[in-house]
């Protein structure tokens, strides 16, 4: 071989090697993209989420007159002192912590720094401390949303004070607030127990919690006995023939359609054929279980194949018939692959959206629903209806929102991993 | 009333199959022998049957009894000549003035007699629900207790109840696909009754709030409204963008974790790449309005491209990440499917390790790839919320992805959102609509299921 040819082949070996390492690199760029996106989401909808879950209040002295003395509170019940009219001796009193606004207009705004619920506020204080109520009490109120958004420093100042929700005079008396102390951050409980509403200081997720759990106890009842059953007749009873070929080929493309397919299914057949009632969880926990259905039916079908033959054939030698088999020895070997199967599949039936709005359950619901039979939404509607509010402070509660539809999938997948690392057998 | 029959069934259920399970233990005493079958399969038999036809009767019943109860308590009112279109709000104005509701005729004689009607024939109802119940539950219990005698085996009947049941709920799949079916095509026939079939797939305007304006016997103006192309036309632009943005990212992520990861990068970080999978769609649109809507626009800004606030783009991108997990998982599997010796025997050859891949095993696994391609198509074309959310709700036949532009699944939603007018070719639309997609997805995952499995087979 001579030195020319010798170069010549160093350099193709050098030039692959070169392609080589670039195609590696690719691998690693892609790897890399796909990680950053799961970052970068995480970290977007938690950094945007997290102050959802504390809120603002804001300390006002209230001081009892001859009309309102705090002796009469005593004999009343907590209903009656509910139906008592304070809202325009919650007002004077507000106004009287700021003794140097004096003009009408000033007053309204002020008010306005405060969540529209101050005289419930002041009723349920009232209600709690009844029997030792002082001439004068300071209790602490709820700031309104944007007062909110600006002490959780979501609210730029740069902006020009006529694009702005709270004027310059009302940051001024904030700023006074705080200067005094008398603002502070608190865990937002209402948050969790309230429902939805068209003032953002009081929007809860509490309905679409319990929305969401009411449809899930549907989803689970109707999917898993169907889906377990009708696996272990496929896989265990079944002759292979063309219709079992067709229920097989079936459940795949079913797994593979689109959720808003069902969404048309459940409108068309559940509420204008057999007219169940719009908007209610029955409706959505149907319409997700039978898109659930074939989901769970695979997973079964899955574990028990895995069940080794062995068994089948150690129950039947000593005289069990095929239905013991199956139920005494194969179903509960195969079962933690099955449940498995149904908590993803779940999990997956909570996060959806699509089908959901078809069915009215996106209907603007303040009640917390108290059955299944109620109008409600659900966990990850809520997040949408919330998301095409324009105000400010929907931006963090849809985040917030999302943060605990996640939290949600989390649990649930790592329960399924639990179950599967405890109690599947390897064969 | 439904936990009062609930308990009963359960109650009864108990009873009867200790009834059952006594009576098998009292056979085997009197006989000196033992019956055929175990003493609690006697105990099933009788459940069963006291239970379930009982629970028949009752769903039968259940189905039927809205429409007696109504013609009953609207009896009066159809002799008087009352129009049958006012009839359904009539009835649920007695339904809710029954139940407490104050409306303007709450007074109203009528509406007063027929109310106390509605409350008699209900508690009629009721009761007569729950004794036919019991008397037919009872009666089945008897005759099924004479017929436990020791060569009786209950344990053949209660198997076969078993697989009855079970193949009755391997049946609801099937009954699902009808529904779909049926649900979907009953609307679009009506449909494309009043706006011509050709009129929908190829018509360029597509704007049903204008076809809901005009009165429906001004047809021109119908026959304009529902073209569907600048659907497809959108739906095709942000699937396009999506695969962009998931084929390659996918299809080297895929390629990397079988090849080259090593097993420890591969099992942390194949779970964090599936994450996306499991997010839900609705995170994502979120995700898109709120974070990549603005920065493509003010990138597009920073160079001097006007770019609408709803971008194809946006959607599509984010759609594109969505997918990421079900292009590389899929064809991670394939790839790793191919034979260890087409590997070795290019190794040999003195190729290196991305030659092998490029010249090897991509067109070794290039079936399954494709199938995956295809899966991930389909999944693009039927996602709801992203498009929703981040992509435009009017109809604009563009292919600029720096515009808004509108999708099947988008106009969908736009359409049964909230209260639809019924009977209007808007909301049936709807339906056409969600027929044109669900046979789109059902051809591609058709073929993507047949590929993938045929290439498995072949290497199997």
């Amino acid at each position: 071989m001579n030195s020319n040819s010798l170069k010549i082949s160093n350099e193709n070996l050098k030039r692959r090697l070169n392609a080589e390492r670039r195609f590696k690199f690719y691998g690693v760029i892609a790897i890399s993209l796909a990680l950053i996106f799961v970052l970068i989401l995480f970290t977007n909808i938690i950094s945007k989420g997290y102050s959802a879950f504390y809120r603002t209040l804001i300390e006002i002295k209230i001081e009892f007159n001859d009309k309102v003395q705090p002796e009469i509170f005593k004999q009343m019940s907590e209903t009656e002192i509910n139906k008592l009219d304070l809202y325009s001796f919650s007002k004077k009193n507000i106004y009287s912590n700021f003794p140097n606004i004096e003009k009408k207009s000033d007053k309204k705004k002020v008010i306005k720094l405060f969540s529209i619920e101050f005289e419930e506020e002041i009723k349920t204080y009232i209600n709690k401390n009844k029997n030792n109520l002082g001439n004068t009490i300071n209790l602490y109120i709820s700031a309104s949303d944007d007062i909110d958004q600006v002490h959780k420093g979501n609210y730029s100042r740069d902006i020009p004070e006529e694009r702005r929700r709270v004027s310059n005079f009302q940051l001024s008396i904030y700023d006074e607030l705080v200067g005094q102390n008398k603002v502070k951050f608190e865990f937002n409980l209402p948050f969790f127990s309230r429902g939805d509403s068209r003032e953002a200081e009081l929007a809860g997720l509490g309905g679409s919690l319990i929305g969401s759990f009411f449809t899930m106890i549907i989803v689970l009842l109707l999917s898993f006995p169907f889906g377990l059953f009708g696996a272990i007749y496929l896989e265990e009873f079944s002759k292979r023939n063309r219709f079992t070929d067709f229920i097989e080929i079936n459940i795949n493309n079913l797994a593979a359609v689109p959720s808003i397919v069902f969404g048309l299914l459940g409108l068309g057949i559940l509420l204008n054929t057999f007219e169940l009632p719009r908007s209610t969880a029955l409706v959505g926990g149907i319409t997700l279980s039978l898109m659930t259905l074939p989901t769970i039916i695979i997973a079964t079908r899955a574990s028990l194949r895995s069940v080794p033959p062995s068994i089948r054939e150690g129950a039947l030698a000593v005289g069990a018939s095929k239905v013991q088999t199956v139920m005494h020895h194969v179903v509960p070997l195969a079962l933690p692959g099955s449940i498995t199967g149904t908590i993803i599949g779940i999990a997956r039936a909570l996060g959806e959206t699509a089908p959901l709005l078809l069915i009215g359950m996106v209907a603007f619901i303040v009640d917390v629903p108290s059955s299944p039979l109620d109008p409600s939404t659900s966990l990850p509607v809520q997040a949408y209806l919330w998301n095409d509010s324009a105000e400010r402070a929907y931006e963090e509660k849809t985040s917030a929102a999302i943060i605990i539809l996640l939290s949600f999938l989390i649990l649930f997948n790592l329960i399924a991993v639990f179950i599967r690392r405890k109690f599947e057998t390897k064969w | 009333m439904g936990l009062i029959l609930l308990l009963l069934f359960i109650s009864y259920a108990l009873g009867s199959f200790y009834l059952g399970y006594s009576k098998s233990r009292k056979v085997r005493v009197l006989n000196e022998g033992r019956p055929i079958s175990l003493d609690k399969y006697y105990g099933y038999y009788i459940a069963i049957w006291s239970v379930v036809p009982a629970i028949i009767i009752f769903s039968v019943i259940s189905i039927f009894d809205g429409f007696f109860i109504k013609n009953y308590v609207l009896s009066d009112l159809y002799s008087l000549g009352i129009d049958s279109s006012e009839v359904e709000l009539l009835f649920t104005q007695i339904e809710n003035t029954r139940n407490g509701i104050k409306l303007f005729n709450s007074e109203d004689v009528l509406i007063v007699n027929a109310v106390s009607k509605l409350n008699y024939i209900e508690n009629v109802f009721n009761v007569s629900l729950v004794i036919i119940i019991l008397c037919s539950s009872s009666l089945f219990l008897l005759f099924s207790y004479r017929k436990i005698k020791i060569d009786f085996d209950a344990r053949e009947i209660v198997e076969k109840f078993l697989l009855i049941t079970f193949f009755v709920c391997s049946l609801v799949a099937i009954l699902v696909t009808i529904g779909i079916i049926f649900s979907l095509l009953y609307e679009t026939i009506r449909f494309f009754s009043q706006v011509p079939i050709f009129d929908f797939l190829f018509g360029t305007n597509w704007s049903p709030q204008r076809a809901f304006v005009t009165d429906a016997s001004d047809t021109a103006d119908i026959e304009n409204a529902f073209g569907a192309i600048p659907l497809f036309s959108g739906t095709f632009l942000i699937a396009f963008i999506a695969m962009c943005v998931s084929i390659p990212i996918g299809l080297l992520t895929a390629i990397y974790m079988s090849e080259y990861a090593k097993s420890n990068v591969r099992n942390t970080a194949k779970p964090i790449i599936e994450i996306l999978a499991g997010i839900p769609t609705v995170v994502y649109g979120f995700f898109a309005v709120i974070t990549i809507a603005p920065f493509i626009r003010s990138m597009g800004g920073s160079i001097g491209l006007d770019v609408s606030s709803e971008s194809a783009l946006a959607a599509g991108l984010v759609m594109g990440i969505m997918i990421i997990p079900f292009v590389s998982s899929l064809s991670d599997d394939v790839i790793s499917s191919v034979p260890q010796s087409l590997r070795e025997g290019s190794y040999a050859m003195g190729a290196t390790k991305s030659e092998t891949i490029k010249k090897v095993i991509i067109p070794a696994a290039l079936p399954g790839i494709i199938g995956s391609f295809l899966l991930a198509v389909s999944r693009a074309i039927g996602e709801t919320m992203i498009v929703v959310m981040a992509a435009g709700l009017v109809a604009n036949l563009t292919a600029n992805p720096l515009e808004a532009s509108t999708t099947i699944t988008t106009q969908i939603v736009v359409i049964l959102i909230g209260d639809q007018e019924f009977d209007s070719p808007k909301t049936m639309s709807a339906f056409a609509l969600g027929l044109t997609l669900f046979v789109m997805t059902l051809i591609l995952n058709f073929i993507a299921l047949r590929v993938v499995k045929k290439y498995t087979e072949k290497y199997e």
